[in-house]
């Protein structure tokens, strides 16, 4: 039993990452009807945001400290960060410490230049053409974004650790009244499954209850008729994109700290979240969700070592085989709605 | 009065005869040739084969700076590193048997069929007499093979795998590197010391031909002094979350969990069990422990705090005292500013190694390196004295064990050399079961 509890505990925080990617992917197909595959790329970007306000807090100055030798047997020239000594090395310390959090910040206002200009730069061009041109505009931009990085960070992982208040584990064993360290679960994870519910629900709370997402909606059921009306459906889902694009940054941002970023992140989570946006039902935003953290849970599941070693291989295939069973039995996916992708 | 026709058959003919006509002499220029590649009197072409993208890049273009200074140094530029301190005096800084050292590159992806293209590139459009480099035992096994039928030398890079110089040896290629036996036989005391004998351990294992020869030798090394191995997992190469693998750990009764991963598959599975709390552990009234089988600083600094006090083993680290470290560690640090990994270490090693043979044998010949190489016994090039024996071409020489330093100094300062276990403790028989199977057959000189 407390096998099992762990694992849908694990599968939590990878199906959190799921959800919003594949929350965004939703949005930017319903509004937009654009295939978005560099939306792992928006994801691994959120994840270089952690890693770049990182850098900027880390930003130093040298002094020589003549009385200590660097390798060469060079006085050792000694860093010192802008903010610890305008701080002091305490506050200082500290700022950089809560880097990954305060990235949030840093990221929403990046992200959303980066979607406003991919939107407006690139997949406006593409909106009249074919699916499959827009999977290969979108697949090339997610390379070029890619390769950016990597220019700029090298290809290794950089850690990225979340604060001390939150780089422990619990145990959540004992919590519920199992054995003593039966269900250890690392509180970041539990803070990034709290934060994606977060998310989530602001996504549609603002899409259900402001006047915009109304609208939104509405342009997603018919953009026609919406343009009809006099309302400028156009720049309304520029800031949808923008929007996922911020979604996607915010999942990469706090999903720095369990796994180091590194130029390649996104495209392990890309596939995955297309499986997600399918399963769920294209177009249906609460089946992005669900779709999202059933396959994160099952996939868990999946990896552990009775079930391999019953069915060796399945902890690789197990997503694909779970959406074949739901397309065959459900065309539409889970909560797909009738007339989309049709 | 005859009458010109014709036809397709007719002129698929012409085209045939006409093109065998063309190629008629370059047939005879290479057969001319006693061997591939054989070099003209004014330079002689290397290729550097390494991942200038892909997951290893950054251990690629370590590797490759590596290989710039060797080529300086044996060109006689730059303050000559290690060629100073090399036992054999063969090589003088005038290039290779009075040639000037070029060289080109290929970008192995860190994939076995991009490798081979770009090795079977070099070779036939640069006219590469020798093929070095890799970081994947995967890539080197291929390249190996593609080298022995083209007929040139093939230096293996970064390369652990057991089958390298065990079931895929190659009678054209030669590994400087350690492997996945000499990792066990080297940690195994050093881990009895620091755990004791009853353990229980738990492998995580990458989903490839490394993964498995590495599980292997620690498993039968650890086997041996008394640990019981209670599970073994594969995990898939392409994993980047291994929380899924690591929760069943602390499940189990395993008190030593063993990450049979490198690159950035041990950075994130190190990092996902420090996170469960599995060193924060007490299991079978001990202490949980984990152990990573080859290390690299590259990886460390990737893992960041979580490496702090875990045992692994290496080929090389640039804080070694001896005097060849010393100099590649101060021409590698002053021409790039910091210190050379061990990839960069042995793939300069290996060029020095190869250029010296040839030197030696007096010809570019590989079956004249070949014998230049076979049992060739050297010293000064910072492993301490070392042999290329010659049944498999797997060099022997002491292995270090290492530990997640506590207390870094620097940023490069991330391990620190705990044990330097002498050759004779790593040494096996070629026939090993762990390298059975392979057999080097004979030199191919290609042409």
């Amino acid at each position: 039993m407390d096998a099992i509890i762990l694992q849908v505990l694990n599968g939590l925080d990878k199906g959190s990452a799921y959800a919003l990617i594949a929350l965004g992917l939703t949005l930017i197909f319903g509004t937009l009807g654009v295939v978005n595959f560099a939306h792992g790329a928006l994801f691994m970007l959120g994840a270089f945001c952690a890693v770049t306000l990182n850098v900027i807090l880390r930003a130093s100055f040298t002094t020589i400290d003549e009385t200590r030798t660097d390798f060469l047997g060079n006085p050792l020239k000694v860093e010192t960060p802008y903010v610890e000594y305008w701080f002091g090395p305490e506050v200082g310390g500290s700022i950089i410490e809560w880097s990954v959090p305060l990235a949030i910040l840093f990221a929403i206002p990046v992200m959303a230049l980066v979607g406003i200009a991919m939107e407006r730069g690139l997949v406006k061009h593409f909106y009249k053409r074919p699916h499959a041109d827009q999977i290969l505009v979108t697949f090339g931009l997610a390379i070029v974004l890619q390769e950016i990085i990597k220019a700029f960070y090298g290809a290794n992982p950089i850690p990225t650790p979340a604060p001390d208040a939150f780089s422990g584990s619990f145990d959540f064993g004992a919590l519920v009244g199992f054995d003593a360290g039966s269900i250890i679960y690392p509180y970041w994870r539990l803070v990034y499954f709290g934060f994606a519910a977060a998310v989530i629900a602001g996504v549609f709370a603002f899409l259900q209850f402001t006047t915009f997402g109304m609208v939104v909606r509405a342009g997603m059921a018919d953009r026609e008729t919406v343009g009809l009306l006099g309302i400028d459906i156009d720049r309304r889902f520029t800031f949808m994109f923008a929007l996922a694009a911020i979604v996607a940054g915010l999942a990469g941002v706090m999903y720095a700290p369990i796994n180091a970023p590194n130029y390649h992140m996104g495209m392990d989570f890309l596939v995955l979240s297309f499986v997600v946006v399918v399963v769920g039902g294209m177009g249906s935003l609460p089946g992005a969700v669900l779709a999202g953290f059933l396959l994160g849970i099952l996939e868990s599941f999946a990896s552990m070592a009775a079930v391999v070693t019953l069915l060796p291989g399945i902890n690789q295939v197990i997503i694909y085989l779970v959406a074949i069973v739901i397309l065959l039995t459900r065309p539409r996916g889970l909560m797909g709605r009738k007339g989309v992708m049709e | 009065m005859s009458k010109l026709t014709f036809t397709r058959r007719g002129l698929m003919k012409t085209t045939a005869a006409v093109g065998a006509g063309l190629a008629m002499p370059h047939l005879f220029i290479r057969g001319a040739n006693a061997f591939t590649n054989e070099p003209g009197s004014g330079s002689v072409t290397l290729g550097f084969n390494v991942p200038q993208s892909g997951p290893y890049a950054d251990e690629g273009a370590d590797e490759l700076r590596a290989y710039m200074l060797a080529v300086e140094h044996l060109n006689g530029e730059g303050d000559g590193g290690m060629l100073s301190t090399f036992s054999s005096k063969a090589l003088e800084g005038a290039g290779i048997l009075g040639r000037k050292v070029e060289y080109v590159t290929g970008d192995t992806q860190t994939k076995s069929d991009a490798a081979r293209a770009s090795a079977k590139s070099m070779i036939e459009k640069d006219g590469a007499i020798m093929i070095t480099g890799g970081s994947s035992s995967g890539v080197a096994v291929a390249v190996q093979a593609l080298c022995q039928e083209a007929g040139v030398i093939f230096m293996a890079g970064l390369t652990h795998s057991n089958d390298t110089t065990g079931k895929d040896r190659k009678a054209n290629g030669f590994r400087h590197f350690f492997n996945s036996y000499m990792s066990g036989a080297a940690l195994a005391p050093v881990l009895e010391n620091a755990y004791g004998t009853d353990r229980k351990a738990y492998h995580l294992t990458a989903d490839y031909n490394w993964g498995y020869t590495t599980e292997e030798a620690i498993r039968t090394a650890t086997e041996a002094m008394g640990w019981e191995t209670v599970e073994a997992v594969k995990t898939p190469l392409a994993q980047t979350d291994f929380s899924s693998y690591i929760a069943p750990v602390a499940q189990s009764d395993a008190d030593v969990l063993v990450l049979n991963h490198y690159g950035g598959n041990m950075v994130n599975s190190l990092t996902n069990a420090v996170q469960f709390g599995l060193r924060d552990r007490m299991v079978n009234g001990k202490n949980f422990e984990i152990i990573v089988p080859l290390y690299s600083r590259l990886m460390a600094k990737g893992a960041g705090e979580n490496v702090k006090g875990i045992f692994g083993s290496t080929n090389w680290h640039w804080t070694l005292q001896d005097e060849g470290s010393r100099a590649f560690v101060r021409s590698f640090g002053t021409k790039y500013g910091f210190p050379p990994s061990q990839a960069a270490h042995t793939c300069y090693v290996q060029t020095l190694l190869y250029a010296d043979a040839v030197q030696r044998a007096g010809s570019f010949n590989p079956c004249a390196v070949v014998e230049a190489l076979e049992g060739y016994e050297f010293d000064g090039l910072g492993n301490g004295p070392t042999l290329y024996r010659a049944e498999d071409h797997q060099c022997f020489k002491d292995v270090l064990v290492v530990r997640g330093k506590e207390n870094p100094e620097s940023e490069f300062d991330l391990l620190e050399v705990v044990e330097v276990t002498p050759v004779e403790q790593v040494t096996y028989p070629p026939d090993h079961p762990q390298f059975a199977g392979g057999q080097l057959g004979v030199c191919n000189p290609g042409a």
